[in-house]
């Protein structure tokens, strides 16, 4: 039998929007019995790597609409304006409690917080820690957490699907690591909070358990994944590795130059060139501070013209930074200069750094609503496993960050209410689907000793599929390949071979988990860009070069069926800002 | 049913002489036994002076050795070894800052060396006058 | 370098229940002249026995996961290249001093129950403001003070470079001292009197005698030694000032 445990709520997921779900529910109900379940401990969670900054608007110059309008412009309109607005209203506040809480923020003399500009942005209003601002926020947050005795953690414990009864999701299956036994989290209400799915492209700036787990166990509850064609490639990743050099780069005053010496960006419509002693660079919105997904075309583009440096990794530009003198990349982009040293051993004051595009993060995900609530009663997501959606096509650099607290928080009180309004749970029927998941696992990995196919191989294939079928350019036949080919290996998946039959902590039993996952998740990308036949913000088809809104001013909802994922649309919320033309480069 | 079975082995007594940071440190920490053993003969010293001359020559006799030559060698390589590492060191117990930059090690050890050296040679001066 | 080289890698293994206690295993990876010692671990996981259990997650050297001992020194296994190590044969153990799972992997309880233990978060007199009231101030300099001892990723690889961890478990160890300073030191904070048992205490800062290996291992060169001897001083001078007629002129 497998064991069962009860809580008020359960969240998947110890990053960011999970530790903010939780500290929230604590706050609400002070007597809610909480628990947190994460596949590894709190703060190896991926928003540990974030670095730039987290966006909310806080100075006197600044104001929410400028905010909302970057954020819809940067999204291609994609963006729910609904939730646009409520996400930059509820910014500033919840940046400030985070500051309460001891978040090491970069300040003014004044002792106020300090802002910088990033990319898309109009004004500046991105708050800062160094260039670590991810590991500060996911830090503060933990330890933040650590004061509240009404949560129980749940640490290394890794999620395998959503248990769901009388149309509620009521709780989750996960394997103990240490001691390999499935076991039953049952609850009144799940968050999932388990980040995006970048892993499945072969070079991204994402850690190892970045395998779109959580987004995988909604797809499979029947939750619909949205908008999940658009995955954001970001310029400034190191070649080879794809670790990430975080925006700020750019923003202190960071130039992108080609292998002709060439500033190129100044010929794709993102304003012109200023020199970089002219105070007034960098202009933002222009040029370096462009969005993310047009840089990254950009390139693309000059690699087409043969512009580009041919490396061991691939072809990559030049990020110079070394204008900014050692004072200050050591003050505000330490992490960068440790970073280009340790792994391609260039010190930036002294040489520019290699870069090139490489996927960062991802738009789409779980289907919610402005509360943090999906379709499935009782189940709500937050952060980059989730599109409410703020970020549409495309999202800035810094929205994610301060999007983890604003939905974190709103995940966490919805599920508090839900959680309070249905106290009972289905217990039998849950303890029989929880036995049944513990003989899929074992019968499917651990006694499976036929299996044929290796974990790598498959993982490889995925990988270099999606690169070549649903990269920053993408084709009909291109997609049309990618789809085939992610279905044959979904296939193939069923035959994979485990060396490790054991119990004790088998990470092989978890990489094919993800395995599976990752397939979901990239069956679900590539089948939602071959049905949206236009060009719009990350997504980009050759053969559809155009914005089309007549058609696809609606996001795309993938189902899960038994063959390839259906693909359904809904229409965008439009408040506000009617569509437009998206430009960049000075006044706009 | 699996039962968790963590290998847990405390470290061996002889942990230091594994690695030259740890064997380093120990010659630290034996220092102050050499130091503390030569603090024996000062004490010995004030005792037979105030004695009396003939308990002073006696002392003196005895000190006057090659034994204790050496003995005085290896307590005098010792205290080196204890004042430049203490010295060294004293910089992480103390933050002095001025504004939002902290003062360097070398500009916080260096005075001490300074007044160290500076007060041996008054110490030496006085026995050569 | 050519990609027909390759170096071998002596890999601590430990099965529960199968193994009496851990016994190494060599393999055989190429020797690429960018793959650190975890390119080499996910070689062998990948292509040749996928039974080989260790963490690991951002490969940037910010997450704290892949700490083990190579060589017989707690590293970062994300960030010890194989070119410095070469000829090698690499030696890749579990972090010392702590129990061993299963192969590389720890058990890191006692480290959670440490750094919970010196009360890491925020403590005001006062209850939180509401956020319109906006943020604490604090200046340049007063974020200098405490910002180095906030960079700890957690990796554990002080607790293993530690003899006194190593012979006395009970130790609350470097990190968890230095996270205690980190917020000792922030302006904002005023929950010092609630850490001072924790500090002062037989297992606190009193244990530590100043090896200095833990500062030495660190990655991100936070400094607990620095840390631990800052709040010995101020320990001392707490006992000093808490003698019955002495008056106190220090930060709560």
């Amino acid at each position: 039998m497998v064991e069962t445990i009860s809580h008020d709520v359960v969240v998947v997921g110890g990053g960011g929007a999970g530790l903010r779900a939780v500290i929230a529910m604590a706050e609400a109900r002070p007597d809610l019995d909480i628990a947190m379940v994460s596949k590894v401990y709190p703060m190896r969670s991926h928003t540990v790597s974030a670095e730039g900054g987290a966006a909310a608007v806080i100075k006197d110059n600044d104001s929410f609409e400028d905010h909302i309008h970057d954020t819809i412009t940067g999204s291609d309109w994609m963006a729910d304006q609904d939730a646009v607005e409520t996400f930059v209203r509820e910014a500033p506040n919840e940046m400030i409690r985070l500051e309460h809480w001891g978040c090491p923020w970069n300040r003014e003399p004044d002792g106020s917080v300090a802002v910088r500009p990033f990319g898309g942005m109009k004004i500046e209003r991105t708050w800062y820690a160094a260039d670590k601002t991810g590991f500060h926020m996911l830090h503060t947050l933990f330890q933040t957490s650590l004061k509240l005795a009404q949560v129980t953690r749940y640490d290394e414990w890794f999620g395998t699907s959503l248990l769901v009864e009388n149309g509620r999701c009521q709780g989750v299956t996960a394997i103990e690591l240490r001691t390999g036994q499935v076991r039953a989290i049952l609850a009144k209400a799940v968050i999932v909070t388990t980040g995006g799915a970048g892993r499945i492209f072969p070079f991204t700036t994402n850690a190892a358990i970045k395998t779109g787990d959580g987004m995988a166990m909604a797809y499979r509850a029947g939750v619909p994944l949205k908008d999940m064609e658009f995955v954001q490639y970001h310029p400034t990743g190191l070649p080879g590795t794809g670790i990430l050099i975080t925006e700020a780069a750019r923003a202190e005053g960071g130039i992108l130059v080609n292998s002709e010496g060439d500033r190129y960006l100044r010929h794709y419509d993102l304003g012109d060139p200023i020199d970089v002693d002219d105070p007034r660079h960098p202009q933002l919105r222009t040029m370096e501070l462009g969005p993310r997904d047009k840089l990254s075309q950009c390139f693309m583009r000059e690699e087409e013209k043969g512009h580009v440096f041919e490396g061991e990794h691939g072809t990559y530009v030049h990020l110079d930074v070394r204008h900014l003198g050692e004072a200050q990349i050591e003050a505000k982009i330490p992490f960068v200069r440790e970073l280009a040293l340790n792994y391609v051993g260039i010190d930036p004051v002294h040489e520019p750094i290699p870069v090139r595009p490489v996927v960062h993060y991802m738009m789409g995900g779980i289907d919610t609503d402005i509360e943090a609530a999906t379709e499935l009663p009782g189940l709500y997501a937050a952060g980059e496993c989730a599109c409410v959606s703020i970020n549409g096509a495309n999202r800035l650099g810094s929205n994610s960050l301060t999007e983890l607290l604003v939905f974190g928080r709103r995940a966490g009180e919805s599920a508090t209410r839900w959680a309070e309004e249905h106290p009972e749970i289905d217990t039998a029927a849950l303890e029989r689907q929880a036995q049944a998941e513990q003989e899929r696992i074992a019968t499917n990995f651990i006694n499976k000793l036929d299996g044929t196919e290796r974990i790598a191989t498959i993982r490889r294939e995925l990988n270099e599929t999606l690169e070549a079928g649903a990269g920053v350019f993408r084709t009909e036949e291109s997609l049309q390949a990618s789809v085939d080919k992610v279905a044959e290996l979904k296939e193939r998946a069923k035959n994979v071979g485990l060396d490790d039959h054991s119990l004790s902590f088998n990470t092989e039993l978890t990489a094919a988990l993800e395995l599976e996952f990752m397939l979901d998740a990239a069956e679900a990308v590539a089948g939602a860009a071959l049905a949206r036949r236009e060009s719009r913000g990350a997504h980009q088809r050759s053969d559809h070069p155009d914005r089309d809104d007549e058609q696809y001013l609606k996001h795309s909802l993938s189902y899960r069926t038994d063959d390839r994922p259906r693909i359904e649309q809904r229409d965008v919320v439009i408040t506000n800002w009617p569509p437009a033309e998206r430009t960049y480069g000075p006044g706009t | 049913m699996t039962v968790r079975k963590p290998y847990y082995e405390r470290p061996s007594s002889t942990w230091w002489l594994k690695r030259w940071p740890y064997r380093f440190f120990m010659l630290r920490e034996i220092s102050s036994v050499f130091i503390a053993g030569y603090g024996v003969l000062l004490v010995v010293l004030a005792m037979q002076v105030y004695r009396g001359p003939s308990h002073l020559a006696d002392y003196v006799n005895f000190l006057d050795s090659p034994v204790m030559f050496v003995v005085h060698a290896v307590v005098l390589v010792f205290a080196l070894l204890h004042t430049i590492t203490f010295f060294n060191l004293t910089p992480k117990a103390m933050v002095v800052r001025i504004g939002e930059k902290k003062l360097s090690a070398v500009m916080m050890v260096t005075p001490i060396y300074v007044a160290w050296l500076v007060v041996s040679a008054l110490v030496a001066l006085l026995f050569l006058l | 370098m050519s990609e027909n080289t390759t170096i071998t890698l002596e890999v601590a293994r430990y099965r529960p229940g199968v193994d009496e206690r851990p016994t190494m295993q060599l393999y055989e990876v190429p020797l690429r002249d960018d793959w650190v010692v975890l390119d080499a671990l996910n070689y062998i996981k990948d292509e040749v026995d996928g039974t080989l259990s260790y963490r690991w997650s951002c490969r940037m050297g910010v997450c704290g996961s892949c700490g083990m001992m190579v060589n017989g020194v707690p590293k970062l296994t994300c960030s010890a290249f194989l070119r410095d190590l070469a000829p090698g044969p690499i030696r890749v153990e579990a972090l010392q001093h702590f129990p061993i799972e299963r192969d590389l992997v720890t058990v890191l309880d006692d480290f959670i129950d440490k750094l919970e233990s010196v009360t890491p978060w925020i403590v005001r007199d006062e209850p939180e403001p509401p956020p319109e009231d906006g943020e604490y101030k604090q200046t340049p300099a007063e974020l200098a003070t405490f910002k180095q001892y906030s960079m700890c990723i957690n990796c554990m690889l002080c607790y293993s470079a530690c003899p006194v961890y190593g012979q006395e478990p009970e130790f609350i160890g470097p990190a968890a001292l230095a996270l205690a300073q980190r917020y000792n030191l922030d302006s904002r904070d005023e929950g010092n009197d609630l850490r001072a048992m924790v500090i002062g205490s037989q297992n606190g800062v009193w244990d530590c005698t100043f090896v200095n290996e833990c500062s030495e291992v660190c990655p991100k060169h936070v400094d607990p030694a620095g840390a631990i001897q800052q709040l010995k001083l101020v320990s001392a001078v707490e006992w000093f000032e808490n003698l019955p007629g002495v008056p106190s002129r220090r930060k709560k």
